[in-house]
């Protein structure tokens, strides 16, 4: 298999490094720049991208109609949109408090889904 | 609550800068610190920011707005930290006297030892960047649409067109995409992008969302509603290229160009602004030209990390409580940081070289032009080179940080002035 060379920007962190990636297949061979945790991330992108994920959720009885949710671990990226169709049909009750975890393994990800705030009840 | 008639530091705002001002304040002694907030909750910008990336620096954890402010607003509380919420603060003076329209307890004026000026930045208008076209409906700023889309629940359209390629535009494309919209096109005037390449990857690439460099808006289209835009290329003086205009059907336009430090009570206390950054000229405990008046955050000038605002909150914070306790005089002897070659703007504005006693102490710059290179951004003093550190690269979307080690306390005594640079290496 041919070796390829390219560049992938890390998202990892806000300095978004450009990593030098040399790869044959999925198979990483060798990262140039940025740190160890961007080496992981180019490692994870090229076989299983993964990104943090934030939406919102229906809430009643708090002071806004939305509650703020966010997957506990990157989530896999394909799977995005199905995720996003589950968010839309849970609807919650204040109060809710920090981190309260919404669904748990969500779609079999092992992914949990957390509240971004609490919300108290009015 | 009651309110009381006098604190000894009273805080305008309750963003990060806000809270991490008064929290620092209450932790290195002052005994009355009031948070006023014109918001119904503390919290600031970042409860509408639900996004993932915040925290990084300070928490080592990747957190969405609400909860990196729910963290510091249980902290505040804790430490006894006071708010006055869903209350308007009309005036300051020079003399620290805060008058304050609140819902609740009426037009009041309270009497502070200290103020901390916390008040953000607001988003550049359609009027400031002066669109030609009709004036319909369908024209917001992009964080006027992330307010509607996670906090009050209203999708203000179905197809967008983004103008500028500022971080919350870039955030609000992934965000309208999530919630069924499409989002035609991201337009940028500038030959590089404005905000955080990671956002250009995660939030745009990754969903498909073409960015045009060099492109803007050359009219606005529709009569009630916006019906398109005609987007045209533009050259590096932003003239339009006549014959590469292309009309865009959407019905609505997102404006994602700048953000501008909101200064309003500041100048009415008699704070002197810089015309560059468009917040106050500070010194390294960011207190302003009027002794016991201090600002934090993107008031003074706007940041792209939500830590670093936090940072300068705690660093005016604590030197707002020590002001009062005697423990530091009005104002001592600084010296002026400027701005070198290639540097746009420099804040702090002056530095006391005493503070080095005390730790390090940290100056943040713009590059005026982007340097695809590696750089050095030096501190001289003089002719002679204090310190320098290398970077990869430097843009004008991310702002640098060059820390000055308490072990250059001499050296800066020594000096007359400080210039921090940014050269190719």
């Amino acid at each position: 298999m041919a070796t390829i060379e390219e560049k992938l920007i890390c998202v990892t962190c806000p300095k978004g490094c450009t990593l030098m990636v040399t790869r044959e297949g999925k198979t990483v061979l060798s990262v140039e720049n940025g740190c160890k945790r961007g080496h992981e991330y180019a490692r994870q992108e090229l076989t299983d991208p993964r990104r943090m994920v934030a939406s919102s959720v229906k809430i009643k009885g708090g002071i806004h109609p939305l509650m703020p949710v966010y997957t506990s671990a990157p989530f896999p990226k394909p799977r995005i949109p199905e995720l996003l169709a589950v968010l839309r049909k849970v609807e919650l009750q204040a109060p809710v408090s920090l981190d309260h975890v919404v669904m748990t393994d969500v779609l079999g990800s092992g992914i949990d889904i957390k509240a971004s705030r609490e919300m108290r009840k009015i | 609550m009651t309110i009381r008639k006098n604190y000894d530091v009273v805080v305008v705002g309750s963003g990060p800068g806000g809270l991490a001002a008064a929290i620092a304040a209450k932790k290195n002694g002052a005994q009355d610190v009031l948070v006023i907030e014109r918001d119904v909750e503390p919290g600031g910008i970042l409860l509408q920011c639900i996004h993932n990336g915040f925290g990084v620096e300070i928490f080592k954890q990747d957190l969405p707005g609400p909860s990196y402010a729910q963290r510091f607003i249980n902290e505040a509380l804790e430490v006894g930290v006071e708010f006055l919420l869903d209350s308007m603060v009309l005036e300051i003076t020079r003399d620290h006297r805060v008058t304050i329209a609140s819902k609740r307890y009426g037009i009041v004026t309270i009497q502070a030892k200290a103020v901390v000026l916390a008040m953000g930045c607001r988003e550049r208008t359609r009027a400031q960047v002066r669109l030609p076209g009709t004036r319909p409906a369908g024209v917001f700023t992009a964080g006027t649409a992330q307010r509607w889309v996670n906090v009050e629940g209203y999708m203000p359209g179905k197809n967008f067109v983004i103008l500028g390629s500022g971080d919350i535009g870039m955030i609000m494309a992934r965000r309208l995409t999530f919630e069924g919209a499409k989002v035609e096109r991201v337009l940028e005037v500038m030959p590089y992008l404005s905000g955080l390449t990671r956002n250009y990857v995660q939030c745009l690439l990754d969903y498909g969302i073409e960015l045009q460099l060099m492109h803007t808006v050359k009219n606005i289209i529709g009569k009630k509603r916006v019906e398109a835009i005609e987007a045209v290329a533009v050259d590096e003086k932003w003239n339009p290229i006549p014959g590469t205009e292309e009309v865009i059907p959407c019905d609505t336009l997102l404006l994602s160009v700048g953000l501008i430090p909101e200064n309003e009570l500041s100048r009415q206390a008699g704070v002197l602004i810089d015309p560059v950054t468009a917040g106050p000229f500070v010194d390294d405990t960011f207190q302003t030209n009027i002794p016991g008046i201090f600002s934090a955050g993107n008031v003074v000038h706007v940041y792209d990390l939500v830590d670093w605002v936090t940072e300068a909150g705690l660093t005016a914070g604590k030197a707002a409580a020590r002001l009062i306790s005697g423990a530091e005089p009005g104002h001592s002897k600084t010296i002026p940081v400027r701005a070198g070659e290639n540097v746009r703007y420099v804040v702090p504005h002056t530095l006391n070289p005493d503070h080095l006693a005390e730790g390090d102490i940290r100056v943040q710059m713009r590059v005026r032009a982007p340097i695809e290179a590696p750089v050095w951004v030096e501190a001289r003093a003089g002719e002679r080179m204090l310190t320098r550190k290398g970077e990869p690269y430097a843009r004008p979307g991310e702002m640098v940080t060059l820390t000055l080690k308490s072990a250059l306390l001499d050296e800066l005594k020594a000096a007359e002035e400080l210039t921090i640079a940014i050269v190719r290496r």
